[in-house]
């Protein structure tokens, strides 16, 4: 996990705009989606990347991820109990965006009382409600991944519940 | 569960979109924000639109972004457009920020095509045949101006009581206020009037005023160059959001100190803990009600010091012994600095025994505002105060205490410095004189509640969620109002006139007949006869100033809904209608009083108000300032643009009071303990302090946020923060719906464990439509007819287990913990 000292350096990584990017892990193709002669859905089609494995998950050891693509930091949680939107044989796997639905900044996660917090202007979300913004600026609450857990056990996102920070698309 | 949007993606402005210069009409900062409107069936691309950003990459923190709540399909010249409202990187005031009010204006606009607030008012509404039916203006101006007209003319203008907002933004703003009081004070001299958040037509800082300091006197930058920011009764985190983050949060990377006295610890105490250091913040929780203490022992503390800035004093204060003896209209005496010590002394030990706080750390606060620094320097402080002591006890001498400290130190009219209320709405007050209302003021909810007056008008205010003594207020005006329904009622399928005779006679047995313009239609709106929708901000061009005096125009990007009109308009129209009924009735004089309204817009009420005290300040000229503005008072007009005033006093006068020597006054602000009738008793006899305290995410009384659904997730019910281990012991589990009564009434809220609420005190959001804490408070005021919202005191019971709704909401702490 993101130790909480790595909060700034997180942050002046993001402010880089590249770092996650340079991580070079395979990222969908950008491809632009300017209107075409066949019409576009109504909706958008999300990736389907694998983040891991159940069994390699322990309880409250945030795992960072990039979902839907390399630009999107996440964190992918084992809470030990059920919760909404939870997956998994216990129902308590669950997965957010960490970019503030604020103005972007990149959260790291207390475990102490299990929230997403946000350096830029303190505000926080609760991982335990859905992402549900205890207190704070954002708009909205924190963008959460739609997971799958097929029958090895391997962890699949799938869809994200609101706009991820500073895309138009959450598929770029 | 947590409120999902569900909503990935977002149409893009194209670079053609309409471009508009928008003020948040919400709180006193005023962000400046842009609007983008462009046609339906348009839109930009990633890498050609209006932001001119190349929108095919992910954006980087702080870059641009429009989150759904920035969105909306709103109709324009008749056409639904698009519309995006999003922060504005290059206004002074926000530098970009958005909060989680302002930054939800698009999606609390009307919109019949996303469904958002379709609780406004389309149409004027008159009670008829046991409903609300809509009609026409012409229909129910006409009716408001023969019952108004009868009921003035057969009796005074003393029958007519006006509650009036008297504020900037959304409601309100200078085009507003103008035609709201030139109807009532000008064409008509209404007596009876209050405001929308205190029950007279008075000032909330009559005793700074009256030393001479106008309660605006700084610049927000003030904050970035400063010693210390010293803040009283506020939590700028959560209700000035951005100017604590884009102002007092620089200030303290700058490296100044921050000293808060609130009884409660807030996240804005948690936030300067993070940003300059827990070494570098001194939280003052004071036992409630006892700030006036603490600000005289300070004074004296650094007086006897030696710390006050005798030049300022000499060349500034009035130096004669008293000027203004204490008397009806003024709750303390008045007079030079040592004429107020003579009252105020106050040693730092008897304060720490009254406030309930350590001796050093009121030396320490003493310090850090006034302690010269090490090279003989004087340092600057920046003091801020808002509801804490503007709503608490004895208003009069506690901000007069707080003044003094600020006028003793030399810290008004200069760069780091400024003594300022933070303030709740902007402001946009120009009316005529309200010399004829008298000081004191009529204590008008009084007044109605003992059966005064006979005809209401009621401007965007819903006093059943926010007056004090609601419950008793409640009452009375519903049982006022329904003699007068069922008159109506009984007069159905009558000609006017037998309607007119019929309302009249109900309102001499005791009835009150109700008219009321708003933009919802609102509690105290259930009791009302005829509704009169109005429009909101950018539904019509507005201008306001906010808490630096910084006066913008926000323009109109979209249609008022339905038939809603600007409040100008409003009050013109009554105007037009009461000249013609009046002259028809024959009283050709007082008719004449009402000619001068054939305003067509907005503008021309502001042209015919605003502009007549301000030549220099047209809209073109406004415009072309944008959202950056100009300070007020604006003092000329030079290469195109306006010239503006940074800060008040600067060359060291002071004119507020209106005194020809333009010399500070200092109050003498001697203690008396629980000034306003039945506190001290209330106190004794129940359990819990019950702070009336407010939050980020709503904007005031949620008028508009209870029909918002990302809001009302997070607190279906009114939030009452209170220590675990009270709840433990009634049996209170998070969630659950709970009761606080005490004589004066009952209200419910939603317990919220707070680890930090001291022990038989609870923190309940004011002014929710689920449970209005004014239902207990008592109708305590001071002198000036100032009421006491924050010292309230019940017991606490358990109502029900939290509901479904309850149970899905988040119950962990507000505070920023990395
Ligand atoms: S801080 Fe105040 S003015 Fe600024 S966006 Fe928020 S509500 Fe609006
Ligand atoms: S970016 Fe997270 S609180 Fe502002």
């Amino acid at each position: 996990m993101r130790c909480k000292k790595m909060v700034d350096v997180g942050r002046r990584q993001f402010l880089r705009g590249s770092a996650f990017a340079a991580a070079g892990v395979a990222a969908t193709t950008v491809t632009g989606t300017q209107a075409s002669a066949t019409p576009a859905p109504a909706q958008i089609d999300y990736p389907s990347t694998k983040l891991g494995n159940v069994a390699d998950l322990a309880v409250n050891e945030p795992v960072d991820i990039e979902y839907p693509d390399a630009d999107s930091p996440g964190v992918l949680i084992k809470l030990g109990q059920q919760v909404e939107g939870g997956v998994g044989p216990d129902g308590d796997i669950v997965a957010f965006s960490t970019l503030c639905p604020h103005k972007g900044y990149f959260m790291s996660y207390n475990a102490d009382d299990r929230t997403l917090n946000c350096p830029g202007h303190f505000s926080r979300f609760d991982v335990e409600a859905g992402g549900q913004q205890v207190w704070g600026h954002a708009t909205q609450n924190l963008p959460q991944f739609t997971l799958r857990v097929d029958e090895k056990g391997d962890i699949y996102a799938e869809g994200c519940s609101d706009l991820i920070f500073g895309r138009m698309s959450n598929t770029l | 569960m947590a409120y999902k949007r569900q909503i990935d993606r977002l149409p893009i402005p194209p670079k053609d979109a309409k471009v508009h210069n928008v003020t948040c009409h919400y709180c006193i900062v005023g962000c400046g924000y842009k609007a983008y409107t462009w046609p339906r069936n348009k839109q930009g691309t990633l890498k050609d639109n209006a932001f001119g950003v190349d929108l095919s990459e992910q954006q980087p923190a702080e870059g641009t972004w429009v989150a759904p709540s920035m969105y909306n399909i709103v109709k324009q010249n008749g056409e639904d457009v698009h519309l995006v409202v999003v922060p504005d990187k290059d206004c002074v005031v926000n530098s970009g920020l958005g909060s989680i009010r302002g930054a939800r204006m698009a999606e609390n606009r009307p919109s019949d095509v996303t469904g958002t607030q379709q609780q406004r008012l389309a149409d004027p509404m008159v009670w008829r045949n046991g409903v609300w039916q809509p009609t026409s203006w012409d229909d129910a101006l006409d009716l408001v101006a023969r019952v108004t007209a009868r009921v003035v003319t057969e009796g005074s203008e003393d029958d007519l009581v006006v509650s009036m907002f008297d504020h900037g933004g959304s409601a309100g703003g200078y085009e507003n206020t103008w035609g709201t009081g030139k109807l009532y004070f000008q064409s008509m001299k209404v007596k009876n009037a209050r405001i929308h958040n205190r029950p007279g037509y008075n000032s909330e800082v009559h005793s700074s005023r009256d030393m001479g300091v106008g309660e605006l006197n700084y610049s927000y930058s003030d904050y970035e160059v400063t010693d210390t920011i010293f803040v009283v009764g506020a939590n700028p985190l959560e209700t000035q959001t951005n100017l604590f983050l884009n102002h007092m949060v620089p200030g303290m990377r700058n490296g100044a100190k921050f000293i808060m006295v609130d009884p409660r610890r807030t996240v804005t105490v948690n936030a300067a803990e993070e940003v300059a250091g827990k070494d570098n913040v001194l939280h003052l929780a004071i036992n409630e009600g006892t700030d006036m203490v603490l600000f005289n022992a300070l004074l004296t503390y650094i007086v006897d010091k030696g710390w006050h800035d005798k030049d300022f004093i000499e060349a500034s204060t009035y130096r004669d012994g008293e000027a203004v003896p204490l008397d009806e209209a003024h709750p303390a005496g008045l007079g030079s600095l040592e004429y107020a010590l003579e009252s105020c002394r106050t040693s730092v030990e008897e304060a720490a025994e009254i406030c309930g706080v350590p001796a050093e750390d009121i030396v320490k606060a003493a310090e850090w505002i006034a302690k010269p620094k090490d090279d003989g320097s004087r340092r600057k402080c920046v003091t801020a105060y808002e509801k804490g002591i503007i709503w608490g006890n004895d208003n009069y001498r506690t901000i007069g205490a707080l003044v003094n400290v600020a006028l003793a130190t030399g810290n008004i009219g200069r760069e780091g410095g400024g003594c300022c209320r933070l303030g709740g709405h902007q402001e946009g007050y120009y009316r005529p004189s309200d010399a004829h209302v008298g000081r004191p003021c009529e204590y008008v909810d009084q007044l109605l509640i003992n059966g005064g007056g006979k005809v209401y008008h009621v401007w965007a205010c819903d006093h059943y969620k926010t007056t004090l003594n609601a419950a008793q207020f409640k009452r009375a005006i519903n049982r006022r109002s329904q003699m007068v329904k069922e008159a109506m009622d009984a007069a159905a399928g009558g000609t006017r006139e037998q309607l007119v005779d019929a309302i009249v006679a109900a309102v001499n047995a005791g009835g009150l007949f109700i008219v009321n313009a708003d933009i919802i239609h609102s509690q105290i709106g259930q009791a009302a006869h005829v509704i009169l929708p109005a429009c909101e901000a950018n539904e019509m061009n507005l201008t306001s100033m906010n808490g630096e005096r910084r006066l913008r125009l926000s323009e109109r990007y979209m249609d008022p809904y339905g038939q809603s009109k600007p409040d100008c308009l409003i009050a013109a129209g009554i105007a037009q209608n009461m000249e013609r009924v009046l002259r028809e009735m024959g009283h050709d004089a007082y008719a004449d009083q009402f000619k001068g309204y054939d305003w067509e817009t907005e503008e021309d009420a502001f042209m015919d108000g605003y502009h007549q005290g301000n030549p220099e300040v047209t809209y073109d000229r406004l415009r072309a300032m944008g959202n950056n503005g100009v300070q007020e008072p604006v003092v000329g007009f030079d290469n195109g643009k306006l010239v503006g005033t940074p800060r008040l006093y600067a060359d060291g006068k002071f004119d507020r009071h209106g005194r020809e020597d333009k010399k500070a006054l200092f109050c003498a602000s001697k203690w008396r303990g629980w000034q306003a009738p039945g506190k001290a008793r209330e106190k004794a006899t129940h359990r819990f302090w019950v702070n009336n305290v407010r939050a980020n995410i709503f904007w005031q009384n949620q008028f508009l946020d209870q029909e918002n659904e990302f809001i009302q997730d997070r607190f279906p019910y009114p939030f009452i923060e209170m220590n675990p281990e009270d709840m433990a012991e009634l049996g209170i589990s998070k969630g659950d719906l709970v009761e606080i009564t005490n004589e004066n009434g009952a209200t419910q809220g939603m317990a919220y464990p707070t680890e930090t609420m001291k022990r038989n005190q609870v923190a309940m959001v004011f002014g929710s439509p689920a449970g209005s804490q004014g239902n207990i408070v008592n109708p305590g005021v001071n002198e000036l007819v100032l009421p006491d919202y924050k010292h309230t005191w019940g017991n606490i019971r358990k109502l029900s287990d939290a509901t479904p709704r309850a149970k899905g909401v988040t119950f962990k702490s507000k505070e920023y913990r990395a």
